[in-house]
């Protein structure tokens, strides 16, 4: 079927067909996952939206804004510092892929147990799926754990990429390394877009996208009432929308649905009746369409009121420091507020830890469902850990590990709903 | 909760990917237990299995529970986990159980659970079927023997020796190259029984053993698991009566309390 942005895509030099196919999964997914949910909000019609024209209208506007020689960042990861690219009058798009469209492309360069985010990623370069990588002036890769590090080598074959070097541990050195890189990306981004980063430029950019984290901060407190006053799956499409749509509108229309959700709570509504089981999700990020889990989940008869993950409150937790009034004290508190991220790829890495703990029993949730890609190992390796320190907490774990196919559903309904009755 | 008179039944069906079971209970006790095939049509074969039951309230569990529940509407059905189903029938016929393992036709699961007989941790195989029932079914076919004597004919082995693949192809592999060198068949069929216990007491030991060990499923009626399984844990396992029926028991029972 011939869509009104084919030319835009072809431009883009995407496989129209394939590309055609994509659409038409992510379209039907969303029409059962989403659109399938009683009493949602007024406010999702934004995200709606945006996802149906998430390779249509979005890709448009960068278009519109390259045109006017704006440049376009794209990312993998939360350490990424969106401030620097924003100072310099950039727009940075998050590039981490949920769809397992692209694997049979990604397994002709990559080793098969390799993550599916990282699988979905080159296997949508390679196959030409993704409208936002090929709109990209500068891509940006980060020395996290060693599948990404290495993948880099393989994608910048395909689309150069630019490596920031993420420090491993949390030492003042690492610090120093943290801050010297945050220096080179600044110049790099600095030349790729010809803006030059000032104090006042950086001040709004820093202030913009704090206002960003704190409606999602909001977002947070309010779906913890219970009832829960929105779905699980709705919040975590909210977080996965963060990564692509323009940060003012974006903040504009989440502080509209926070006010919704705010009415909501005042008058006791939920989307599932009070003392429906609460669990939150920990672990590895979950990026569009990569909704499985959390349907299995709430369809179960659970609401997922919590995701400790990059596409959850990894991201949002911490603010960067406003106080700052050079250019430099700003880069120190951007610096500072990075080297709080709590990512498993970092030894030792206790925070995560308590940050999870504290997270359970603020939202005081029945359980924690820990999630991890397969093939991940600083995830599958924390597994261990989190379930101690949860069950120390006197808070159940079930541990999952799965990838982007649809094969174990059934299985992982199983051990779901068996959690979900094993903690009432 | 709504009283019941005497004669109400409560049933319970565990609808698993080989075979169908059904207990009924009154205020009595068992009043029937059914097993059937589960074959191509799931649901034939349960509507077979229900008879003439009428009314009364059904609690279904396993792999089909949820197509049950929507093919059958017009009665009171309502659904539990092959989790859940597994550990009540089993803590019903053994109050004290503490530990329950359950090796069906397509899947391995363990259970803990704490004194009180609340489930408090499990685990279940992943996605592919070695390990399970349906594993040692492949190897007694390509070892020419019924499977219902396949253990007894472990047993006879003289000798243990090790199977170490866990995937059902290469395993059938490894068998065929033992035969041609000469190795007794009831040997290779004792290594095959060794790769299912090892793999079975590694997920054990994940939950965690406590005693005592019920042991149920299909594959509980295979002396050789049995034999070899009490040897690894040093301690006995029990095995019910009816160890296909523990599901679909437990499933009744907990229609029978309420959850
Ligand atoms: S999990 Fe770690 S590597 Fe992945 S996006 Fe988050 S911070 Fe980056
Ligand atoms: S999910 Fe794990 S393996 Fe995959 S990219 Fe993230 S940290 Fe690396």
């Amino acid at each position: 079927m011939p869509n009104i942005h084919d030319a835009m895509w072809e431009k883009l030099n995407l496989d129209l067909e394939a590309h055609a196919g994509l659409l038409e999964v992510l379209g039907k997914f969303y029409g059962d996952i989403y659109m399938s949910q009683q009493g949602r909000l007024k406010g999702m019609e934004y995200l709606d939206f945006v996802l149906s024209e998430v390779h249509g209208l979005r890709i448009k506007e960068l278009q519109d804004a390259k045109a006017s020689g704006k440049k376009v960042v794209g990312t993998f990861c939360v350490f990424v510092p969106e401030e620097i690219v924003l100072a310099a009058g950039g727009i940075q798009v998050g590039l981490c892929a949920g769809a397992e469209i692209g694997k049979g492309e990604a397994e002709k360069v990559l080793p098969r147990n390799t993550c599916a985010l990282i699988k979905s990623f080159v296997g949508f370069k390679l196959a030409k799926l993704c409208p936002f990588i090929e709109s990209c002036d500068l891509i940006v890769g980060e020395t996290t754990c060693d599948g990404k590090k290495k993948a880099y080598e393989i994608f910048s074959e395909y689309s150069p990429v630019y490596v920031m070097e993420i420090p491993q541990m949390k030492n003042a050195s690492d610090r120093q390394l943290w801050k010297s890189e945050l220096l080179r990306f600044k110049s790099q981004v600095e030349e790729t877009t010809g803006n030059k980063i000032t104090a006042d430029s950086l001040k709004d950019a820093i202030h913009l996208l704090n206002n960003r984290r704190r409606v999602l901060q909001r977002l947070n407190r309010l779906r913890a009432a219970d009832p829960g006053p929105i779905s699980g799956r709705d919040a975590l499409l909210i977080n996965q929308i963060s990564f692509y749509d323009d940060p003012v509108r974006f903040t504009t229309k989440i502080g509209e649905l926070c006010d919704e959700l705010d009415e909501r709570v005042k008058s006791g509504t939920g989307i599932a009746p009070e003392g429906t089981t609460r669990l939150m999700l920990s672990g590895c990020p979950m990026a569009v369409p990569n909704w499985k889990l959390p349907y299995v989940i709430e369809s179960s008869g659970a609401i997922i009121v919590g995701e400790e993950s990059c596409i959850g409150t990894r991201n949002t937790r911490d603010l960067v420091d406003e106080g700052g009034r050079t250019l430099d004290d700003m880069l120190d508190s951007i610096v500072d507020r990075y080297m709080r991220i709590d990512c498993a790829c970092f030894t030792p890495n206790t925070e995560r830890l308590d940050n999870i703990v504290n997270m359970a029993l603020d939202l005081n949730v029945k359980g924690v469902i820990h999630y991890g890609l397969s093939f991940c190992q600083p995830y599958a390796m924390e597994a261990f850990k989190v379930e101690k320190a949860l069950t120390g907490a006197g808070i159940p774990m079930l541990s999952i590990e799965t990838d982007y196919s649809m094969e174990d559903v059934e299985q992982l309904k199983t051990r779901v709903e068996a959690f979900i009755e094993m903690t009432r | 909760m709504k009283s019941r008179s005497k004669d109400q039944t409560v049933a319970g069906i565990d609808i698993g990917s080989r075979s169908i079971e059904l207990v009924v209970l009154n205020a009595d006790g068992i009043l029937r237990q059914l097993k059937t095939p589960t074959t191509f049509d799931p649901l034939g074969q349960c509507r077979r299995l229900m008879g003439e039951l009428e009314g009364g309230r059904v609690i279904a569990t396993g792999y089909g529970r949820k197509l049950f529940a929507e093919s059958f509407g017009q009665m009171d059905v309502s659904t539990i986990t092959e989790i859940q189903a597994y550990a009540l029938g089993a803590r019903f016929l053994h109050p004290e159980a503490r530990t329950v393992l359950d090796i069906g036709g397509q899947d391995t699961k363990v259970i803990s659970l704490s004194e009180t007989g609340k489930v408090f941790k499990f685990e279940m195989n992943d996605r592919c079927a070695a390990g399970t029932g349906k594993f040692l079914e492949f190897m007694a076919t390509a070892l020419q023997v019924p499977l219902e004597s396949f253990g007894e004919y472990a047993l006879r082995s003289d000798r243990r020796i090790a199977i170490s693949s866990m995937c059902t192809v290469f395993a059938e592999s490894e068998a065929t190259s033992l035969m041609a060198r000469g190795e007794r068949p009831e040997n290779i069929a004792m290594g095959l029984h060794m790769a299912i216990v090892q793999r079975t007491i590694a997920m054990l030991r994940r939950v965690g053993v406590s005693a005592p060990v019920v042991f149920a499923g299909g594959v509980a009626h295979n002396p050789c698991v049995v034999r070899l399984l009490e040897e690894q844990l040093g301690q006995p396992v029990i095995v019910p009566g009816n160890p296909d029926m523990v599901g679909a028991l437990g499933a009744a029972i907990c229609g029978k309390n309420g959850f």
